[in-house]
């Protein structure tokens, strides 16, 4: 007799469950006990993966607050694919719904900038356009130029420190955190995403370039006034700017 | 904001920011790969799981990891013996298979 794979699949993840029937061992004696240490081995590793993908979060969870939220985790949701560097998407809104941490209502926001590290990690390369190209420009030109973004660039709102979060338990000497809410700005000019604390009309401003505005246009999408020198330094020192598409001259 | 004012701002400001990005551009240490010069377990990386960069070298100045450094440091870090940084992964200290 043989095991049906969601049979199977199902006691994996549920700790409780019986052996499947009909599970043998080399010598073709029932499973027993040595199917819960497969079990137990496929939960921890992947609990190691969160923990290794979301560090600060684990960090300000604390180990046990940690490992019990996790091994929820992912036993309700198990990789969809293969490849681990895409495992715990899905981990940020999942502590969210969480009521058990209503204590810690920032830490979603927190699991969700190290999501978004992950993703400006793994995303493509993008040459960055040559700088110089702007300076050719006529006035009106810039105005309605449009930027086509690193692939890599990301935006994080958050009502959190969330900065100063993840630095308080990543970084030596980080002050503990403040009040003050704080969106973040991804780039990744080398190797490893750069994070930049950015107000909400630069937050704005910097979504609407990257959904294909024109500068003057993202520059009213910010809704308030915001130092526009400072963010285009932002994305040129991220090497966050891939091509330069001049407007038209109207 | 006239339309007229507005492209002036506009114009200024990417005029002010790309003065700004030429002096921090030129006084900005890049950085470099450097291989041979990690200690074990810490060699950088920030891919998170499903991956085998981070962390993972198992022995000290393991020559096939490698830390971020200044640009054109690399070959200057003090190591002990007679190793030295490289640019390019090295043979030496790997390992054993």
């Amino acid at each position: 007799m043989s095991v049906r794979q969601d049979s199977f699949r199902a006691a994996v993840l549920d700790p409780l469950a019986a052996v499947p029937e009909g599970l043998k061992d080399g010598q073709g004696r029932p499973a027993g006990r040595r199917f819960s240490v497969y079990r137990n081995n496929v939960v921890a590793g992947l609990i190691t993966a969160i923990e290794t993908s979301f560090p600060a979060t684990a960090k300000l969870l604390g180990p046990e607050e940690f490992l019990s939220v996790a091994s929820l985790y992912v036993r309700k949701f198990p990789p969809d694919t293969p490849m681990m560097m895409y495992y715990g998407a899905s981990f940020p809104a999942f502590l969210q719904q969480q009521m058990r941490l209503d204590h810690l209502p920032q830490v979603a926001d927190l699991a969700r900038l190290e999501q978004t590290r992950r993703e400006a990690y793994h995303a493509s390369d993008a040459a960055p356009a040559d700088p110089g190209e702007l300076a050719g420009l006529a006035p009106e030109a810039l105005a309605n130029m449009r930027f086509d973004l690193a692939p890599a660039l990301r935006l994080l709102r958050s009502d959190w420190p969330v900065h100063a979060i993840w630095a308080f338990h990543m970084t030596d000497d980080a002050p503990p955190p403040g009040q003050e809410a704080q969106n973040v700005l991804i780039t990744r000019p080398a190797f490893d995403p750069e994070m930049a604390v950015i107000d909400t009309p630069t937050c704005a401003f910097l979504s609407a370039l990257q959904s294909g505005a024109t500068l003057a246009e993202a520059e009213s999408a910010a809704d308030a006034p915001f130092d526009l020198t400072a963010a285009l330094g932002l994305l040129l020192q991220g090497q966050a700017i891939h091509q330069i598409i001049p407007g038209d001259i109207l | 904001m006239s339309n007229l004012v507005k492209t002036a701002a506009i114009a200024s400001a990417v005029t002010a920011a790309l003065a700004a990005h030429t002096t921090t551009a030129a006084q900005a240490a890049e950085k470099e790969k450097c291989y041979g010069i990690s200690l074990a377990g810490e060699n950088d990386c920030a891919a998170g799981a499903g991956t085998t960069c981070a962390g993972t070298s198992t022995v000290d100045y393991q020559g096939n990891a490698w830390t971020l450094v200044d640009k054109g440091t690399c070959t200057e870090i003090d190591l002990p013996g007679d190793r030295t940084g490289s640019l390019e992964p090295l043979d030496r200290d790997l390992p054993q298979a």
